[in-house]
Formats: structure tokens, C-alpha cells, sequence
């Protein structure tokens, strides 16, 4: 800064101003879950209580046992990871494109808030509306089936992992996104093919050779299995490394949003 | 100290148009300062590049001396500012918006309500702030976006066209708020299409066109380069012709309605007694248009036909090439 600046600016404490704003996008984002909590919540609850009662008590019956394990409690961690991953994501791209698309994400881009902090604060937002989902999903879990839980820890770290990085998944689908078509494309396209065969409802032991490889590249497999491992202490795949995998992800997609916001991708002219 | 100061300032966009050519222009703290110029002239892209809207292709942008390359946070702390679309979400209430704009700031949640009841009171939205957004006037939203401006109680405010459909008696009670809020200190740029409100408020101005700044000076000695003005005397009896009036021009807009044109070295006395002499009663006068837009019109014109000359001259000298 230079000496004429520094004589002439009141003091102002940059961290506290970084704290105070993220809380205030955090809690935005609190008050939007809330606001429309028919959309933001209720939907996943309803497909969970069907997917339980279809796939789980119907459908599941006949299955019987998979990966030593009652069909409905297998499925249990498969399906609240999968209203995690939807609505981390989900959160992300309706209320960042949103605010694109009314411009009020100009009220963020004029502030003094840093780029990764505005990035920060909008994940984080993904991460709580997944966790409240998946809070939902749990309970309703309860009701169909015992869950037992090997490892709490590792179900936390998993879950929380997840939301970030598919949060920020959200986040650059957002930035990219030029109408709401786009906005509903990788879920449709992308997101809901990997999470149905990413292992939420079967084991990949199951598949035949080549789709069991090909499985393999499917980075949800690894979310679902780390994440049915802190449950039941079973995965398909190894959970050092599904782990590794989801940090790596999380890092790199923080990465990548802060550079193009940085940029201006999306968001300036 | 200068609370705006640009250097060579450019800007192209990605489909080529040149929003801005090397624009240079320096805002002391506390001035009133207007940025005029037709539709397209630059000035929407000046403010997105100050306040990091809009990536500048070139140039150089202080404001309150902190470099918008190398400190953006401590510039942007700086600034509070309206924009001309409106940029709020719809869906939330006035106080949520000011409040959590506060936030953005780093204003602590129990200053941000104390401030939110201020400016909302001030600019009379504080009746309306638990509804939604939306089912604001239009009117009542451009005060909400000022009220959402000042919560951070920023040294410099740009006012991209606040009052832009506002009506008279709201856009006057703005006129005072704005007023006040100068005196206390807070610099303001305004830019407007209402000609009026600039030449009421701002002590210094500009106006850009074509990119490039083509007039800087106070209000006063611009408005003081006013060589003629055109006068309107509504006449009581009809007139079928415009009297011939020596040294005026002189044109007939209806049958009781006079145009002259009067130079600054002559005085209306004189014209008055040429009428008088006429057989003419004047019931009343007024100026034509407002005194700056004629001047705005003669620069604006007057610059798009010195870039139409280069231009020629320009494609002129390639051709021999």
C-alpha cells in the first residue's frame, strides 16, 4: 500500500472482514435451504422412503443377502451418500447460477471478499444442505433397517468429502452454465448414470469382468464404498486409496474454481 | 488525494468493440463528480472496471491510491456502488439484502442491523423491509439498492443512473439525501441521463464518448463556455411569422411560441425591448433545453464528428498504401 493510502484509509482488519463475510455467505445459503425447504429437502426424503420401500422391502426381499449383509442395510449407506452427492451439488448449481442469472452475484463480486473465499462459503453452503439431507435420509434409514456403524470417524470424514467436492462440482457447472438447461445437464447426463452405477445398489463383485474394470473409473464407486465401509466394514474397492482419491478431487476442483473465478470465466466480461 | 484516478484506460471486448480508448481521469476526495455520455459511450465499462465487474484490457486504475491490479480487496473497501440494472435477489427482503451486504463487508451482524434501520429509514423503504423484493417499485428498488451502497459507509459511491425511473418528488428527496451524504465526506461519481440533476448536484464533470473522455472541467466554467442559448417566449397574441429581430435567429415553433437564439455577449434586455418595439407581449420564457445538454450535445456531436473525420482520413491514408 502505498504511504498516502496507509495515512489516509481507516484501519481495517482483513481477516475479520474475511471471516465475518464467508459467515454471511454460509449463513445466506442456510436461509435459502430453509426458505425453499420444499425443494431443498423434501425431495430426497420422498425418493429415499420410495427407494426403501421399493428396492428395499419389495425387491429386496427376493435379493436376500448381499456383500454378507441384509439388502436394506446394504443399500442404506448407498443411498444417503447418493442424497449427499445430489444435493451438494444440487445447491450449489441452482444458487450460484441463480444468483448469476439475476446478477446479485454482483453484490459478492464488487465486495472485498477473495475469490477462494467466495468459492469457500458457496461449498460450504453445498456441504450443509447435503448434510441436513443426509441427516433426513439416515433417519429415515432407521425406520426400514438397522444401521450399524464400524467406523464413525471415517463416516464422517467420507461424507464430509464428498459434499466438498461435489459441492465444488456444482460450483464449476455454475460458472460454466449460460441458461438452465446447463445447469440440468451433468446431473441428468452425468451425475445420475455414476451415482446408479457407482454401486449404490449392488456390489460390483456382481458384474462381469469388463463392466467390473470399467467400474472402476467411475470416481462414485469410491465415495459409496468409502462411505459403506465406515458403515459395515465392507468396500469393493480400497479405502486408503478411495480416501486419497476424494481429497485429490476436492483439492483439485477447489483449484480449478478459484483460478477461473480469478479469471473472471463466467462471471466478467 | 485523488479518490479515482485512471490511466490509459482500455477495454475491448471479445467481439471487438473498443468500450474504452486510453481514458485518463482523476476524481478529488469529497468532489460531486459527473460522468456523462450518450448510451455506449463507455461509461457503464469505466464503473465495471473500477469496481472488477469488467477485466480491463489495459491502463491503470488507483482509487483512494490503492492499485486495482495489485490491492483489489483494499480498493474494493473502498467503493459502495449502485449499478444500473437492478442486482439484488428478488426473492429476499430489503433488510436481508442490506444486512447481509454489510456482512460481505465485514461489518459485524449488530452494526449491520443498526445500519440497516438507518439507511432504510432514511430512504423510506423501512416499512417494506420484511416483504419480498420483487413487489418493490420500481422506485422503491433503486432506493434499496442505494440504501444497500452505503452499508459499509464506502469513501467513494458510484451511482450508475439512480433515478432512472424515478419520480420527481422521490428523485428530489434523493437529490438531498445525496447532498448530505457528500457533505459528510463520502466522494460520489454520478452518472445520468437527466442533464438537470448533474448540473444541480456535481461540481466537476466529464463526458465521455466513443470511449475517450472529451470534456473534464468544473461545472461552472463548462456551463460558462455556453456561448448561445436558445430561448423560448410564449407570445399572448398569435403570431403568423417569426419577426426578422436583427443579430437573432429567430424561428416560429407554433403560433404563440418563439425560438431565439441569444448570444452570450448580448442581453436579454435588449431583446425584450426588440419585442416590445415588435408589438409583441411575452406572457413567459424559459430556456430550451437545460443549459448543460446543449453543451453535452455540441461536445458529443461535435467528438463523433472529429472520429468520423479520422476514420475517413484513416481508411483515406490505407488506401494508398
Amino acid at each position: 500500500m502505498s504511504a498516502a493510502a496507509e495515512a489516509a484509509a481507516p484501519a481495517v482488519n482483513m481477516s475479520v472482514v474475511r471471516w465475518i463475510g464467508f459467515k454471511t455467505i454460509v449463513i445466506r445459503e442456510f436461509g435459502r435451504i430453509t426458505r425453499i425447504w420444499g425443494q431443498t429437502i423434501v425431495p430426497s426424503v420422498v425418493t429415499a422412503v420410495l427407494y426403501f420401500a421399493i428396492f428395499g422391502s419389495l425387491i429386496g426381499r427376493r435379493v436376500g443377502v448381499m456383500g454378507g449383509f441384509d439388502y436394506k442395510q446394504y443399500i442404506a449407506p448407498g443411498l444417503i451418500m447418493m442424497s449427499v452427492i445430489t444435493n451438494s451439488y444440487g445447491n450449489v448449481v441452482a444458487s450460484f447460477f441463480g444468483a448469476k442469472f439475476g446478477k446479485h452475484v454482483e453484490e459478492l463480486l464488487v465486495s472485498p471478499l477473495p475469490n477462494w473465499l467466495i468459492v469457500g462459503g458457496y461449498a460450504v453452503g453445498g456441504v450443509v444442505r447435503g448434510l441436513l439431507v443426509g441427516a433426513a435420509v439416515t433417519i429415515v434409514s432407521l425406520v426400514f433397517t438397522h444401521l450399524r456403524v464400524e467406523h464413525p470417524l471415517l463416516v464422517i470424514v467420507a461424507l464430509l468429502l464428498t459434499s466438498v467436492t461435489f459441492a465444488l462440482a456444482g460450483f464449476l457447472n455454475a460458472l460454466y452454465a449460460k441458461n438452465f438447461d446447463q445447469v440440468n445437464w451433468i446431473p441428468a447426463f452425468v451425475l445420475t448414470p455414476l451415482t446408479y452405477f457407482g454401486g449404490v445398489f449392488y456390489s460390483i463383485s456382481l458384474l462381469p469382468e469388463w463392466a467390473r474394470q470399467l467400474s472402476y473409473m467411475n470416481p462414485i464407486l469410491y465415495m459409496v464404498n468409502a462411505f459403506r465401509f465406515g458403515f459395515l466394514g465392507v468396500s469393493d474397492v480400497h479405502v486408503g486409496g478411495a480416501f486419497a482419491l476424494m481429497a485429490a478431487a476436492a483439492v483439485v476442483l477447489f483449484s480449478v474454481c478459484v483460478a477461473l473465478m480469478n479469471r473472471g470465466a463466467g462471471i466478467r466480461d | 488525494m485523488n479518490a479515482l484516478s485512471v490511466r490509459g484506460l482500455t477495454k475491448t471486448y471479445r467481439n471487438g468493440v473498443q468500450a474504452l480508448r486510453g481514458v485518463d481521469l482523476d476524481v478529488e476526495q469529497g468532489d460531486f463528480f459527473a460522468l456523462l455520455g450518450p448510451n455506449g459511450a463507455g461509461k457503464t465499462t469505466l464503473i465495471g472496471i473500477i469496481t472488477s465487474l469488467v477485466n480491463k484490457t489495459a491502463g491503470v486504475a488507483r482509487v483512494f491510491e490503492h492499485d486495482v491490479d495489485t490491492q483489489l480487496e483494499a480498493a474494493k473497501a473502498c467503493i459502495g456502488v449502485v449499478p444500473q440494472e437492478f442486482n439484488f435477489n428478488m426473492f429476499e427482503t430489503p433488510y436481508t439484502i442490506v444486512v447481509n451486504q454489510a456482512g460481505f463487508y465485514g461489518i459485524a451482524r449488530p452494526v449491520a442491523r443498526e445500519r440497516a434501520e438507518k439507511y432504510l429509514k432514511q430512504l423510506q423503504l423501512w416499512d417494506k423491509r420484511s416483504g419480498i423484493s420483487r413487489g418493490l417499485s420500481g422506485g422503491m428498488k433503486r432506493r434499496l439498492m442505494i440504501a444497500r451502497a452505503l452499508m459499509h459507509e464506502p469513501r467513494l459511491l458510484i451511482l450508475d443512473e439512480p433515478t432512472a425511473g424515478v419520480d420527481i418528488e422521490i428523485r428530489r428527496s434523493m437529490w438531498d439525501f445525496l447532498r448530505e451524504i457528500n457533505a459528510r465526506g463520502t466522494t460520489i461519481i454520478l452518472t445520468t441521463h437527466y442533464l438537470e440533476e448533474a448540473e444541480t448536484l456535481c461540481r466537476n464533470i466529464a463526458i465521455i464518448n466513443g470511449g475517450r473522455i472529451v470534456e473534464r472541467d468544473r461545472m461552472s466554467s463548462l456551463l460558462r463556455r455556453l456561448n448561445v442559448e436558445t430561448f423560448l417566449f410564449n407570445v399572448r397574441d398569435s403570431l403568423k411569422a417569426a419577426p426578422e429581430l436583427e443579430g437573432y435567429v429567430t424561428n416560429l415553433v407554433d403560433d404563440h411560441t418563439l425560438e431565439v437564439e441569444v448570444s452570450k455577449e448580448e442581453s436579454l434586455n435588449e431583446i425584450f425591448a426588440r419585442l416590445s418595439s415588435a408589438g409583441i407581449v411575452v406572457t413567459s420564457m424559459r430556456n430550451k433545453v437545460n443549459r448543460l445538454e446543449e453543451i453535452f450535445m455540441r461536445l458529443v456531436e461535435g467528438g463523433a464528428a472529429r472520429a468520423a473525420a479520422k476514420d475517413s482520413a484513416r481508411a483515406l491514408a490505407g488506401g494508398g498504401r
